[in-house]
């Protein structure tokens, strides 16, 4: 039973990220590889501060602050210097490896007696994984709510237009690369916050876990769109919460791919061929539709 | 109104493909204007259009709008006096949104966005009211994504767009010519509604020889980059479609 909870609570502490890249690539249609930077990134902030016994409430927002300079500086290369988004984002995400190095002063950090998100609030459950899921699942439909609303707002409709028609957008009177900016600022908040969930959730960092991450991320969003289509949703709320639906059945299939044995070295070929598989079959129900 | 200063531009400057698409053009539009630009194909009408437009920046000469110099002003930035229809159907609307959202960006044209909810019931009645002119039934399912649309009703409902805010200047490049003829109908006679009933100043490139004899105030002829006839609306009132037909041999 702890087996699928620790799934739900990885697949809920992801499905931030996994928002963070709904906004890149659904929004703003950029696909954004700062992720895996960003992410670690959030993971070394959270480690130090937390070691540091510095309390939640400023861990978070420099943790949000952390990832959205990150997304920042790629839209701002992406934007001014007109370089390819998927560059921009190779670049900074290679130099974040640097930076969060350099931040941490080594290659991991062990987060066993420090006191955290999960552990600092106890709601209603004794049992110790039951408190985790209730947190992490408070946070995620805060998270989804928060974004959903934003995107409803005037600024909201700007960005999700500009990821439609930048043309049109432009006419329209609205600086196209200004929303992009905020866009891919907000998408890298949201995926740093992602990794200061799961530092805290495996008690530990490493200056390696981000490598492939985005795969993860860019995978929920294909099945969130998939499950889209099948349930001929239309709002935003409800395609957030098959994003963080879509997180959950991710990691389900790699816990599943585990417990039938399978090397965790081959772990990252699971990933890359489940989501393979994923875009392979919308691609096929398109061509056959 | 419009103001062009010896505008020029070249695409490609040094390549093989250098091409000059405008050379050292000067044109006068009054307010109120509504004038026809006719021409061959690579002739620069669209080039000047998206010169007024900020969509390209031209190398040389000034661009003035209602006694501004706005040559060096942005696209975005030149929105506050411009509405435009392009040619494509699918480029004045983002698909993926409904048509009130689409209608809501297109209402803040000149005002800046905020981060609070504005599509409200009110702003829908509002819309509704204003599709309910087109006839076309579209004001009972403004919750529809825009891609749902033909380019027909697509077309109609940017012009539409462009009447939710304050406009002074209209651009339209080819709007019909990628509808069939009756959409087209619909969203010649709309733009031309729209132009009369607001004071607009517009500008409208056409290949359909009958448009261009039926609309607007004044007529110019471009030919490689340069404007080669301009005619008054006395003058127009004179010519038929023969007479521009000649002037293409």
């Amino acid at each position: 039973m702890d087996f699928y909870l620790t799934a739900i609570i990885l697949g809920l502490c992801l499905s931030v990220m996994g928002m963070g890249i709904f906004m890149s690539m659904k929004v703003f249609n950029i696909p954004d590889i700062t992720t895996d930077g960003s992410y670690t990134l959030g993971a070394i902030i959270t480690a130090i501060m937390l070691v540091n016994n510095i309390s939640i409430f400023f861990i978070i927002p420099t943790v949000l602050l952390g990832g959205a300079i990150a997304g920042f500086l790629t839209a701002l290369i992406h934007t001014k210097f007109k370089i390819d988004a998927l560059l921009a984002g190779i670049l900074i995400m290679t130099a974040l490896y640097s930076v969060n190095l350099s931040l941490l002063g080594r290659s991991n950090q062990p987060l066993i007696n420090t006191k955290n998100i999960f552990s600092s609030f106890n709601l209603f459950f004794n049992n110790a994984i039951y408190n985790q899921l209730f947190i992490a699942f408070l946070i995620v439909i805060i998270i989804a709510f928060i974004i959903s609303y934003l995107l409803k707002t005037d600024v909201g409709i700007a960005m999700r237009a500009t990821g439609n028609n930048s043309l049109m957008v432009r006419a329209l009177g609205i600086n196209d690369e200004k929303m992009k900016i905020i866009g891919l600022s907000i998408a890298n908040s949201l995926t740093a916050f992602s990794g200061f969930l799961v530092a805290q959730y495996q008690n530990f960092s490493d200056i390696n876990m981000g490598i492939g991450i985005v795969i993860t991320g860019l995978g929920t969003v294909l099945i969130s769109d998939a499950l889209k289509s099948l349930f001929k949703n239309k709002s935003i709320l409800g395609h957030l919460v098959l994003v963080i639906f879509s997180s959950i059945i991710f990691q389900f299939v790699l816990a599943l791919t585990l417990s039938i044995g399978m090397n965790p070295n081959l772990l990252k070929l699971v990933t890359a061929l489940f989501v393979l598989f994923i875009v392979g079959i919308t691609r096929f129900k398109k061509a056959y539709n | 109104m419009i103001e062009l200063k010896h505008l020029a531009k070249t695409f490609n400057v040094g390549e093989p493909t250098e091409v000059v698409a405008i050379e050292d053009v000067t044109i006068s539009i009054n307010k109120n204007d509504f004038l026809v630009i006719v021409g061959s194909n690579g002739s620069g009408k669209s080039t000047l259009l998206n010169c007024i437009s900020g969509n390209i920046l031209n190398d040389n000469g000034e661009v003035w709008i209602d006694e501004n110099d706005v040559t060096q002003l942005k696209e975005y930035e030149r929105a506050k006096w411009i509405s435009r229809v392009f040619q494509n159907p699918l480029q004045g609307t983002a698909h993926e949104l409904s048509i009130l959202d689409n209608f809501r960006l297109a209402a803040l044209r000149t005002k800046s966005k905020k981060f609070s909810i504005g599509t409200t019931l009110k702003f829908e009645n509002k819309v509704k009211e204003k599709i309910s002119i087109l006839n076309l039934g579209l004001e009972n399912v403004v919750h529809k994504t825009m891609g749902t649309l033909s380019g027909g009703q697509r077309q109609a409902l940017t012009l539409l767009m462009s009447t939710m805010d304050d406009s002074k200047i209209f651009l339209l490049d080819e709007p019909t010519a990628a509808l069939d003829p009756k959409s087209a109908e619909i969203v010649i006679n709309t733009a031309n509604k729209l132009i009369l009933q607001l004071d607009l100043t517009a500008i409208l490139i056409t290949h359909n020889l009958k448009e261009a004899i039926s609309f607007g105030n004044r007529i110019i002829q471009m030919s490689n980059g340069k404007i080669i006839k301009d005619l008054n609306n006395e003058e127009k009132n004179k010519i038929t479609i023969n007479t521009i037909f000649n002037w293409f041999q």
